[in-house]
């Protein structure tokens, strides 16, 4: 997997103050499940995205742990409440040092 | 014995019927052609619509980027010659497969003759991420407009040798693609609809692969399935299979980048 990862959040930039909001999260990763083994027999390591949270206003609102099984190119959908204006932000961690950050803005009405 | 004249008109209409149904069998009506996209999921469809659900617009901007990216011995990007946004691109990938200089090209082979020849870079491998970016980048650009395959005299050997695959059975199962994406399109093979084998929305972001493969992947899939040799990728049975597919297709709209099950 190439460390360049690109990854998405899409959240409404605007809402109702107490409202449910939809936060989609999508991040590019093989996710190399380590069962697997080359033509000449050779493990394939694993290298998968272990963790994801994410963080409204700096507290924590969601958090998945990730294991072999998740397929590739994981797309998690969750719900929230929106209760102030400020950001959102993911954060994917795993195998192989792998690290991404992403973060929208969100204003409440 | 002796047929009377009404028994011989009889059997000439008879005749003319079963001709008549033979010719009719062999081809789907276009008014009844069908992308597999109807036959998706709804959740799958919006995955296909909804840019941000996409998976395969990761390879879209993988490709922006290495459009952009100067390569090779001659150190020129694509966008040196035809732009940075791409949008020169639009409506070529609905021409493809295609005659050029006498010889059939798919897209991606267009790709690498064009890396070999302005760039004086190597090939890249069918079905690497580069590739699949690029020309998942380049067909992108013909997102909704209709496939342009004509029969020309310059491609109709090919695109007739692409129909005699079509309809050539191989393998140890001994089935031809015509035999299920054609007679039996609609019916079920297990548990899953048999499409028509429009190849509309490629290359595809196939969520059994998880990653995005080329129309050549899908159908040597299909080749392995009926326990036939595949044929190689890059191969020109390969580009005639293609070019009766687009021509088969033509005038149905590319979805590229396409999501499928």
């Amino acid at each position: 997997m190439s460390k360049t990862s690109r990854t998405g959040i899409i959240a409404p930039a605007n809402a109702k103050k107490d409202s449910i909001i939809e936060i989609r999260a999508i991040a590019q990763h093989d996710m190399e499940t380590g069962f697997r083994y080359t033509e000449d027999g050779k493990r394939i390591p694993r290298d998968i995205i272990r963790l994801f949270t994410c963080r409204y206003n700096n507290e924590e609102v969601f958090r998945a742990d990730f294991y072999s099984g998740i397929g590739a190119n994981p797309l998690i959908i969750f719900n929230t409440i929106a209760v102030a204006s400020g950001t959102i932000e993911c954060r994917w961690t795993g195998d192989d040092g792998y690290e991404a950050v992403n973060q929208v803005n969100i204003t409440i009405s | 014995m002796k047929t009377s004249p009404l028994c011989k008109q009889w059997l000439y209409v008879l005749f003319a019927i079963m001709i008549a149904q033979s010719v009719f069998a062999a081809e789907i009506a276009k008014v009844n052609r069908q992308s597999s996209y109807q036959l998706m999921t709804a959740e799958n469809q919006a995955m296909q619509d909804d840019p941000n659900l996409n998976p395969a617009l990761f390879w879209v901007m993988d490709g922006h980027s290495l459009w952009k990216e100067k390569t090779g011995n001659k150190n020129v990007s694509c966008a040196s010659c035809h732009g940075d946004s791409g949008k020169k691109m639009s409506g070529v990938a609905t021409q493809f497969p295609k005659i050029l200089r006498g010889k059939l090209r798919t897209l991606e082979g267009q790709i690498n003759q064009c890396r070999a020849s302005q760039q004086d870079a190597s090939a890249l491998a069918y079905e690497s991420k580069e590739l699949l970016a690029l020309t998942t980048f380049v067909a992108s650009q013909s997102k909704g407009m209709p496939i342009a395959i004509q029969e020309t005299p310059l491609n109709t050997k090919d695109l007739q040798q692409g129909k005699q695959f079509f309809n050539e059975r191989m393998g140890q199962l001994n089935l031809s693609c015509a035999q299920c994406h054609q007679d039996r399109a609609g019916l079920k093979l297990g548990g899953s609809l048999i499409p028509q084998g429009h190849p509309t929305a490629y290359p595809i972001y196939r969520i059994e692969w998880q990653t995005m493969g080329s129309l050549q992947r899908r159908l040597r899939n299909c080749m392995s399935g009926v326990r036939a040799k595949q044929f190689e990728y890059g191969s020109t049975e390969m580009a005639q299979l293609e070019l009766y597919l687009m021509w088969r297709a033509r005038g149905m709209p590319l979805e590229t980048p396409g999501v499928r099950p």
